[in-house]
């Protein structure tokens, strides 16, 4: 049995006559991994994130979780095993506080009581929202509301995580904060990360990328390897970021970089090198 | 925090009565309604006013909240005990006013009748206002649980409850953001006719529930995707708990309710 999430072939439409929203995918998600999936808007990725938790099944090809194959009479083992977090931060807020709102998974599963407020207690602690236990969501911001979502997630204990653009309606700022919180969380626990997102600057801490491209998989590599796509990115409508742009820009100008820099601090550093070895 | 958002007319507090379990204050309140209808002498009237006024001092809500409370009533309990003594004529003439005659018997059973209606009120508000919503309807899901048998959906009433009580602060959250953005479009609420104002309302409302059924859509997958399959199997989170002062209030409940029923003529 191989511990990990699967895609094999799958193929997707959301009506028999529409054309196929996903077409012949495949790819898998390891355990204790991040994997983060990119695409343009429509390209498909709520899909994929549906169809691994039992909200959507495949048309034809198969999705499976830890050999388990993703059909109704599994959604609900599934559901135990794969967690997720959507976009908007209000409309997936069940509770009347946030105590209620975390417990809401685990009342699902039948947890006793005290086992429930141990684990409600233990989860505020990793999202950093231990006083905020009894809270309304109309006192709460968008981004602690997103984290109260993600401690909903961590009180079931999930193998996967699955996070929707759940950072998509933060400032940059909290979608850092966020962003890190689910990082540290993620180590401690060796679950699985997948991340959703449509901006590329979320996929550098990534383990792996996937970017989808209208329902196909576009490329599967390192944050790395896709950067070095960069002038094909754009074309399939993803917004490179401003280093990437730059590194670009450079090479035309004929400099050249020992390796693709990520973010702000790497090109920095990349151009220190170049000035001491000229 | 914001005083609009609170919901209903709950009063936070830490006195006896807002930390009874609230199945208790249902309970009671229960035979409380129908303990006022036994009442018919002096003894009786006085011990449950007596209990209802201790009740209500006992909540230490502030005075101009139960007041409040009792608004939309005042005009009926007065209307009422207005109308049997102007109307019924029972009973010998105790006196006149401007030859205008008041009969004995009327003002006794206008005043009874209104006393009744005021018990009543005053009393169940002290529910409302001392009980969170949500606690309102845990205790409602609890105390209609027999009726599961008989294929009512206890449960899913409890949760719709819930979510709307969950929902209500975002959904005025809301409307009061469109209904400015609307009024910065020139939309004017406040003057012209009612037929002026009602339209401006149209503007307000159609984006609201648009808003509100793409919430629903998503809330259901989020529920789903959270492994909800309704109440069969579920445990819950708060705790409804009969605590020795539940079992105190209940014993002396009953002592007032033998009292009244003792002192009846
Ligand atoms: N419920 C639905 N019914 C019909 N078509 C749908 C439905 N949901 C999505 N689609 C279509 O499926 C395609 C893929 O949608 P999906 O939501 O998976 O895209 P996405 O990559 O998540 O996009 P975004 O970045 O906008 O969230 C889109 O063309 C969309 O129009
Ligand atoms: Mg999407």
């Amino acid at each position: 049995m191989k511990d990990r999430i699967e895609f094999e072939g799958v193929t997707f439409r959301y009506q028999e006559d529409a054309p196929p929203v996903l077409k012949d995918v495949d790819f898998f998600i390891e355990k204790g991994e991040w994997v983060a999936i990119i695409g343009h808007n429509g390209s498909g990725k709520s899909t994929i994130a549906k169809l691994m938790n039992g909200l959507l099944f495949a048309e034809n090809g198969e999705v499976s979780v830890d050999g388990m194959s993703v059909n109704p009479d599994s959604v609900w083992e599934i559901r135990k095993k794969v967690g997720m977090v959507f976009q908007n931060p209000d409309n997936q807020f069940v509770g009347t506080t946030v105590r209620d709102d975390i417990a809401f998974g685990m009342e699902n599963q039948g947890v006793p009581r005290e086992e429930m407020v141990e684990k409600v207690a233990g989860s505020l602690r990793d999202v950093q929202m231990e006083t905020y236990e009894n809270h309304e969501p109309h006192r709460l911001s968008g981004g602690q509301k997103q984290r109260v979502a993600i401690a909903g997630v961590l009180a079931i204990a999930p193998d996967y995580m699955l996070l929707d653009e759940a950072t998509a309606m933060l400032d940059p700022k909290g979608r850092q904060e966020i962003l890190k919180t689910v990082r540290d969380v993620q180590e401690k626990s060796n679950m699985s990360l997948v991340t959703i997102t449509h901006d590329l600057r979320e996929i550098v801490a990534a383990d792996r990328v996937i970017v989808m491209n209208k329902g196909e998989v576009w490329f599967e590599g390192t944050p790395r390897e896709v950067f070095a796509h960069k002038d094909s990115l754009s074309s399939i409508g993803l917004d490179v970021p401003f280093v990437a742009k730059l590194t670009e820009e450079m090479k035309q100008y004929g400099v050249s970089f020992r390796k693709e820099p990520l973010n702000h601090e790497e090109m920095v550093e990349e151009l220190w090198n170049l000035h001491s070895t000229k | 925090m914001n005083n609009s958002m609170i919901i209903g007319q709950y009063v936070p507090g830490t006195s006896l009565i807002h930390r009874l379990d609230p199945r208790t204050k249902i309970l009671v309140i229960f035979f409380f309604v129908i303990i006022v209808f036994f009442a018919n002498s002096v003894w009786s009237y006085s011990i449950l006013t007596a209990f209802a006024i201790g009740t209500a001092l006992a909540t230490r809500v502030p005075l101009s909240f139960i007041v409040k409370g009792l608004k939309p009533v005042w005009f009926l309990i007065v209307f009422t005990f207005l109308l049997h003594l102007f109307v019924s004529r029972q009973g010998d003439i105790l006196f006149s006013v401007l030859g205008f005659p008041f009969y004995e018997e009327s003002l006794i059973q206008g005043g009874t009748l209104s006393l009744r209606f005021f018990l009543l009120i005053l009393f169940t508000s002290l529910l409302t206002l001392t009980t969170s919503p949500i606690e309102i309807t845990d205790a409602i899901e609890y105390l209609l649980h027999p009726l599961k048998k008989l294929r009512f959906p206890v449960h899913e009433l409890a949760l719709m409850m819930s979510i709307s009580l969950r929902f209500i602060p975002t959904l005025m959250q809301e409307a009061e953001k469109i209904s400015k953005a609307q009024a910065s479009r020139g939309v004017d609420f406040r003057t012209g006719s009612l037929k002026d104002r009602m339209s401006a309302v149209i503007p307000l409302l159609i984006p609201l529930f648009v808003s509100a059924f793409k919430r629903a859509e998503e809330l259901a997958m989020a529920m789903e995707a959270r492994g909800y399959q309704g109440g069969e199997g579920r445990t819950k989170i708060r705790a409804l708990l009969f605590r020795k002062k539940d079992y105190i209030v209940f014993f002396f409940f009953c002592l007032v309710m033998a009292a009244t029923i003792g002192t009846r003529v």
